[in-house]
């Protein structure tokens, strides 16, 4: 099992491809700061969707329970799963009363987190992934690396090799045209043969027991719309209380998403057609033990718009899969300990705080807070290595007294004074060596200036200023 | 009014011009301000890394320090904010709570304690300011990119009213380099690459001098510059507002 350090390493091994991964990204998170300067209202946007979703959550047991009654009352097949594996029967069950052998799905991040599709395809069904990124993804056997943007780790030639070997498309055809076109046609295939259509679930409406599901290339609609039987999949924080929230969700949906005013297609669930069969699956899965723990609850706020990806720095420079966990990123970082700590342990530690993911989500999950109040818990709860707590326990008894700080300080600026370049700087034993120079050592410490030079005169006159070529001997190498 | 200096621990260590110039531009403007010299640090190495409990003793060694002070005035953005927003840990003694409240960053203090918005002198360079995420997001000493295209800060105030310096503009506007603290050494990769890419990004649009309120941020900075043998100087923004020459 590979921790973030290593994952990211190797992920930037390719410096072109992370220079084309970040850049693609930064490009949607400027689609998104355009859009938003656009709406005078975008941070009040911002606060009430904070303040429904925290609403929702501190009453997540009576909306559950009215949205299941309307959605019975519609006609509506409701179940419940308390976990993965619970959520992987039933959706089996279902197919299997049908005699079904094959589904489509549009995107669904649950379905990914439980893995439901290789438990279907070990009990006889063919699941196609149809959202054109996942069935790229899909092709390859390789997970998401994004949650809205599922392939944006690969570039348009990786995707016309994969169209190549597997829909028979001309060698060497990287023209995105063509690659959507022969998408479009296959899956075309798969929607007609489809027994059952799955979907995920973006919001769902406690007063009317309807749900809502966004995408930008309508292959929801066409697989619920053509199959006889809809399966929708949904974690226990997806619900709005009411109907009237819904807009300010899907203004700050897409927006924040991929830097459009709203999704292509908006389709609003309720009751199935005359005929056919609807099933709404109501997932836990770890989402009552994260609203349990006071600190992180607000995670459970998230609408999955992935704006926190494009926004982070570590993110767009380590891509997805060096989270190895199927919600990647900033917010991945503090929702994945919840289910695994130690597996997860490094997650809270890819990150910089600098806090442009708070910034910009969308209903104001302080996410970077998070981060640091994770790192507490790894460390208080031993998920941290042994040598790490020693070394931050020295650091302490050094920086808790000032006799024992000054003494190391002067130590350790002699010993870069003394020690060879090589050796201060060897890339195997110091890991800031391997792209940046250590600060030159000055002779004194402002401590032991300031003790020789606290008079006036000192004080206010002239000073040495850091190392490293002055101004003037640049301009006279110009 | 009394004031404290607070040098964080690397200052001291390897960068005291930026302490003395820290020092000398507040009594310049006036300010009565001595440096307490029992002082260490404020224990955000150690809570940022996850030991947060361990570094308690830090905490009230850095409170008994400063109780007696007004204010307690210190030239990182980063260090502030800690003290700031993680002291919440320990007891809130009315000595923390004041300590909490009274510790401010160097430019802020200047501008919204002091009411100074211009400062005298000339500084002729092309500079590209770099705001550190912890000041910039943190303390909200300036605009983010994330709210509003406008680039405001009182720290762009001052410079700007220095006779002759232009600041850069960049392509990213305020994106993070890649230090926070032990991160830098975790997570050395992406560290590194992510400096490498903000000092592109004021080379290409032309800054001679680099600067900003975090010392820190500008270690690594100057690191890539150093090794890349980069024209390119660094400063804090301390010493251009004293007047050093860079
Ligand atoms: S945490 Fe916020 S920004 Fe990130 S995906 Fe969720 S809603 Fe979007």
């Amino acid at each position: 099992m590979s921790s973030h350090p290593e994952l990211a390493e190797k992920f930037t091994r390719d410096v072109a491809r992370t220079t084309w991964h970040d850049e693609t990204l930064w490009f949607v998170r400027q689609k998104r700061d355009r859009i938003a300067y656009t709406i005078p209202e975008f941070q009040q946007l911002r606060d009430l969707a904070s303040q429904v979703k925290n609403h929702m959550l501190s009453r997540i047991d009576e909306y559950l329970i009215q949205f299941e009654e309307n959605a019975k009352k519609n006609g509506v097949h409701v179940h419940w799963a308390a976990d993965a594996e619970e959520h992987n029967r039933i959706v089996l069950s279902i197919l299997q009363k049908h005699g079904a052998k094959r589904m489509v799905k549009s995107k669904s991040m649950l379905t990914e987190e439980c893995h439901l599709n290789p438990f279907l395809q070990a009990n006889g069904i063919q699941v196609v992934d149809t959202d054109l990124g996942e069935r790229i993804v899909q092709l390859r056997n390789e997970p998401p690396s994004h949650i809205v943007l599922p392939a944006i780790h690969l570039k348009k030639e990786d995707v016309g090799e994969t169209f190549h070997q597997h829909l028979g498309t001309p060698k060497g055809e990287k023209d995105p045209q063509a690659l959507t076109e022969a998408a479009r046609q296959h899956l075309r295939e798969q929607f007609i043969a489809a027994d059952v259509a799955l979907t995920g679930v973006n919001f769902a409406i406690a007063e009317t027991g309807g749900f809502v599901v966004c995408t930008n290339e309508g292959n929801a609609d066409l697989g619920v719309n053509m199959a006889p039987v809809h399966i929708a999949c949904m974690g226990i924080e997806k619900l709005l209380p009411k109907l009237k929230h819904l807009g300010i969700f899907t203004r700050l949906l897409a927006r924040s998403a991929t830097g459009q005013p709203v999704t292509t297609y908006t389709s609003h669930f309720t009751r199935p057609a005359e005929g056919r069969e609807m099933h709404i699956v109501i997932v836990d899965n770890g989402r009552t033990q994260q609203l349990g723990r006071p600190d992180f609850r607000n995670s459970l706020k998230c609408i999955r718009c992935g704006a926190c990806m494009n926004t982070c720095p570590i993110y767009r420079r380590s891509g997805g899969h060096s989270y190895d966990a199927t919600v990647p990123g900033p917010i991945g970082a503090i929702l994945s300990p919840n289910i695994d700590l130690k597996k997860y342990s490094s997650l809270p530690f890819a990150s910089t705080l600098c806090g442009s993911c708070s910034d910009v989500c969308p209903v104001k999950i302080d996410i970077h807070n998070q981060l640091y109040k994770w790192r507490q818990v790894i460390s208080e709860e031993g998920a941290m290595s042994k040598s790490k707590k020693w070394s931050m326990k020295a650091m302490t008894t050094l920086l808790a007294s000032p006799t024992l700080f000054a003494l190391g300080g002067k130590f350790g600026r002699m010993m870069l004074k003394i020690l060879p370049h090589s050796l201060t700087h060897a890339k195997s034993i110091n890991p800031w060596a391997k792209t940046r120079e250590l600060p030159a050592p000055p002779a004194k410490s402002f401590r032991e200036w300031y003790a020789e030079n606290n008079n006036e005169e000192q004080v206010n006159g002239k000073t040495e200023s850091v190392t490293g070529p002055s101004i003037k001997q640049i301009a006279k190498h110009e | 009014m009394k004031v404290g200096l607070f040098v964080p621990c690397y200052v001291d260590q390897f960068y005291p011009q930026v302490a003395i110039a820290s020092l000398q531009l507040l009594r310049k403007l006036g300010v009565q301000v001595e440096f307490p010299t029992k002082q260490t640090c404020c224990g955000q190495p150690m809570a940022n890394s996850g030991c947060e409990q361990e570094a308690l003793p830090v905490y009230h060694h850095f409170v008994d320090t400063f109780e007696n002070y007004d204010y307690i005035v210190c030239p990182s953005g980063s260090c502030v904010y800690h003290v700031q927003k993680h002291y919440n840990v320990i007891e809130q003694t009315s000595s923390v709570q004041h300590v909490r409240a009274k510790t401010v960053e160097l430019v802020d203090f200047i501008s919204t304690v002091l009411g100074v918005d211009t400062l005298p002198g000339k500084f002729p360079y092309k500079v590209g300011l770099h705001q550190s995420c912890h000041g910039q997001r943190g303390l909200r000493l300036a605009t983010a990119s994330e709210f509003t295209p406008k680039q405001e800060s009182a720290t762009r105030q001052l410079l700007l009213s220095k006779e002759g310096l232009e600041l850069t503009e960049l392509d990213r506007k305020d994106e993070c380099c890649g230090f926070g603290g032990t991160f830098c050494v975790v997570e050395e990769a992406v560290s590194g690459r992510m400096g490498q890419d903000r000092i592109a990004d004021h080379q290409k649009n032309g800054t001679q001098v680099l600067t900003g309120g975090d010392m820190s941020c500008l270690m690594h900075l100057e690191g890539i510059v150093r090794r890349q043998q980069l024209a390119m100087r660094v400063m804090h923004v301390a010493e251009i507002l004293n007047g050093n020459e860079p």
